[in-house]
């Protein structure tokens, strides 16, 4: 057992870090750092300098452009990058799709989407949740029905995270009426701009839009659209699943965020001295920082054991990362709630189109505490998470 | 980094794993109870014979040249069996003073006794209103020639009534709070003036409160140096706190497996309470919960050859707070889950409980540690 980083680990994070500082463009990072919402160009543009470097698809196997680093390289760049702080590579593409083209998708397929998945030629969405069926995911309704060389869509999606600036989407829909639940739905994948799609904003609660609804109205659809087998993608979808989970943790967001509440609460004054002096305050920052390290050490646990026994089925112990990691991102738009205090009441109703550029640093404080109420309800609610660990690991 | 254990460390694991579920079930432990000063002597020689008393000590000195992680996985397995033998006082507490600061004559006097199971130590710190401030010391040394001639009091000092040899703070200058002027002396536990008070301690281990009436010691009783050993008694019970850490885990591993049996067995309303999902939904807090202390005392344990005392002084802090929280939440939640019998002397649950509960209580609690990492400007 050794825990400390070797000196091939310490340079390669130098060698990311001084990247990071070198080539993300200085407004995308102040954007980041202030809680601000970015455009999809500025979101695009840093993509594509990531992928020029050869990072934009960091592990993906290295034939279809991954790197080939070891567990603990990646978990090094992910922190790094959180930290920066600059966006992470949009995850459906990268994360969710591609993994499932290349593992389950033919020769075809690859070729066609891989490559323009890494430069973000098209931007992907994922099509699972609906309506009535949020943690029930396997009651989906959505239909695809074979005519011909085709497959007919019918159905709605819902919480479609930016959806309006879409190319593509991953679609779980019914394909077997008959079959058990988990039996009868294929993945199947096409463009957002076919005729018959209806993108509806959903606005949220902290006045931003980044999720949507999601309506499929006769669309029609090639069959060589379909990735792997018809009725198997449940099978995909948990895999796909399980991929997401390994980045859920955030320490490098929180890690940000605690460096930033440090900041504003050595300026911000309370009872005429910064409220980091506050007995009070400071303790329940500390015990935010200690959760926080608990969990880093959990999650280089968990890298660890997949660099080592690979990485085949999830971790059950990653739904331990998801349940503390959505904690404590949410106690750290907390403390920063706690440290503006009455100045978190001013409301910017044009938040998201970039007229807020002219408020102070306080703008999006309150926005980021509700908007943060999300991370232990996606990816599979921190309920979820522990009916996970319950049966998985207690087998209970 | 590297997570998983070296072949010698597995060794290690399965020796001692194997020596406990031969030697240690709740049975056998009510009996070592009633022995002679509350714990089995043959246990002890079977620790002996196995090399695990001599375990952290250099090769040179007899032992085994073992590291903090050799200790991390003996105190996890004495935790998971609830041993009630003085490990910690003697071989980690002890045998830390001895290895930091002992002079050739001082290890030869007393390490092979230690190695071979012959002797046993116990640390004389705290006193009635010192808390957890180890630098408040009122018990005094009076310098006497070459002799020392030692005043004061004790308290709830662990493994007391039996030591051979205590280990005891006590000033040779300054007031009671004052940062220097602070020695540590080994005492023969039958020196002329001392006097001990034996009694169980709550978890089912001993304890004793010592005075000591112009006790004199020889020059060769100092450990360190007389005037200023405030940074080697931290170090030493720095190294306690991990080790209980690690101690924490090995309970809250058992504790969580009993409580995860126990609610798979008992039936209500004609099903097996495990199926209920709000005690499903507990037991994966408590899983939670005991991992992030794994996690920590890992953490504390590797902290523990940080050369920077201060950055090594705030991790273990760190490690003590989560420890408290996590041992909190799972030793409360096992009784809440075991219902009734879990608050019976009769049901094991209840006594892992106890001691979890006695860990958070020694050399620092949540709140103590955690002003600590505070004042220290937190960990990132």
């Amino acid at each position: 057992m050794d825990l400390a980083f070797t000196r091939e680990e310490q340079a390669f994070r130098e060698e990311v870090r001084s990247f990071f500082r070198d080539n993300v463009p200085p407004d995308t990072r102040r954007k980041m750092v202030e809680g601000r919402h970015l455009s999809k160009d500025e979101m695009v543009n840093w993509w594509r300098i990531l992928n020029k470097k050869g990072w934009g698809v960091s592990h993906w196997p290295k034939e279809y452009g991954g790197t080939g680093w070891t567990a603990v390289q990646h978990y090094i760049f992910n922190e790094e990058l959180q930290a920066h702080p600059a966006p992470q590579p949009l995850a459906f593409g990268v994360s969710m799709v591609g993994p499932v083209i290349y593992t389950f998708g033919n020769e075809e397929q690859k070729k066609k989407y891989l490559p323009r998945i890494a430069n973000v030629d098209d931007w992907w969405c994922q099509g699972f949740s609906e309506p009535g069926s949020g943690s029930d995911l396997a009651s989906l309704k959505t239909k695809a029905e074979r005519r011909g060389d085709k497959w007919i869509i019918n159905g709605q999606k819902t919480w479609t995270t930016l959806a309006q600036h879409a190319d593509m989407i991953f679609c779980l829909c019914r394909t077997d009426n008959n079959a058990k639940k988990q039996m009868g739905i294929s993945f199947i994948v096409f463009s957002m701009k076919s005729k018959g799609v209806t993108v509806r904003p959903i606005q949220t609660i902290d006045g931003g839009h980044e999720v949507n609804e999601v309506f499929f109205d006769d669309v029609e659809v090639p069959i060589e659209n379909l990735i792997g087998e018809e009725n198997k993608g449940w099978d995909y979808a948990k895999f796909l699943l399980g991929n997401e989970r390994t980045g859920i943790a955030r320490v490098g967001v929180s890690k940000e965020r605690i460096r930033r509440i440090k900041d504003l609460a050595s300026k911000v004054e309370s009872g005429g001295k910064p409220i980091i002096q506050d007995a009070a305050f400071r303790e329940k920052l500390t015990a935010c920082e200690i959760e926080l390290k608990a969990l880093e050490l959990t999650q280089l646990r968990v890298v660890a054991d997949e660099g080592k026994h690979g990485k085949g089925k999830p971790n059950p112990a990653s739904s331990v990362l998801k349940i503390k990691g959505s904690e404590i991102q949410q106690t750290t738009t907390e403390l920063l709630m706690e440290v503006i205090g009455p100045f978190a009441a001013p409301y910017d109703e044009h938040g998201d189109d970039g007229s807020n550029e002219a408020m102070d640093w306080t703008a999006q404080i309150a926005p980021s505490y509700f908007n943060n109420r999300k991370v232990s309800i996606y990816g599979g609610s921190n309920e979820i998470q522990r009916n996970i660990i319950a049966k998985a690991v207690l087998g209970l | 980094m590297d997570f998983d254990l070296s072949e010698e460390q597995r060794l290690l694991k399965e020796s001692i794993d194997g020596l406990l579920t031969d030697s240690y079930d709740f049975e056998q432990r009510k009996k070592y109870m009633k022995e002679k000063g509350g714990w089995s002597k043959a246990v002890w020689l079977k620790l002996a014979e196995q090399g695990l008393l001599g375990l952290p000590f250099a090769e040179a000195d007899g032992g085994f040249g073992g590291g903090g992680v050799e200790t991390m996985i003996v105190m996890e397995a004495l935790g998971k069996a609830l041993v009630l033998e003085p490990y910690l006082a003697t071989v980690v507490i002890g045998g830390g003073f001895l290895r930091h600061a002992g002079t050739d004559a001082q290890k030869a006097a007393h390490v092979p006794a230690i190695i071979d199971g012959s002797k046993t130590l116990a640390f004389a710190q705290l006193e009635k209103n010192s808390r957890y401030d180890l630098f408040d010391v009122s018990t005094t040394a009076k310098k006497k020639g070459d002799a020392y001639v030692i005043d004061g009091e004790k308290f709830v000092v662990l493994n007391g009534e039996s030591a051979d040899t205590l280990i005891v703070t006590a000033r040779t200058r300054g007031g009671r709070r004052d940062k220097t002027g602070i020695g540590v002396f080994l005492v023969p536990a039958n020196a002329k003036g001392v006097a001990r008070k034996g009694y169980p301690t709550q978890d089912g281990l001993h304890a004793a409160d010592v005075t000591f009436t112009a006790v004199e010691v020889g020059a060769d009783a100092v450990l360190g140096n007389p005037e200023d050993s405030l940074a080697l008694i931290e170090r030493v019970v720095d190294e306690a706190r991990v080790a209980l850490c690690a101690e924490a885990v090995g309970l809250m591993d058992e504790s969580l497996k009993t409580t995860v049996e126990y609610i798979k067995t008992r039936k209500q309303f004609g099903v097996a309470i495990g199926s209920f999902q709000s005690l499903q939904h507990r037991a994966s807090d408590m899983f939670v919960a005991a991992e992030q202390a794994r996690s920590m005392s890992m953490f504390a344990t590797m902290a523990g050859d940080f050369e920077d005392a201060k950055e090594r002084t705030n991790a273990i802090a760190a490690a003590k707070v989560q420890i408290g929280k996590s041992l909190k939440f799972v030793g409360q939640q096992s009784i809440q889950l075991h219902g009734g019998i879990g608050m019976t002397m009769e049901a094991k649950i209840g006594h892992y409980f106890k001691r979890l509960t006695m860990i958070e209580n020694t050399f620092g609690d949540t709140d103590y540690h955690q002003r600590r990492v505070a004042d220290a400007g937190g960990l990132i």
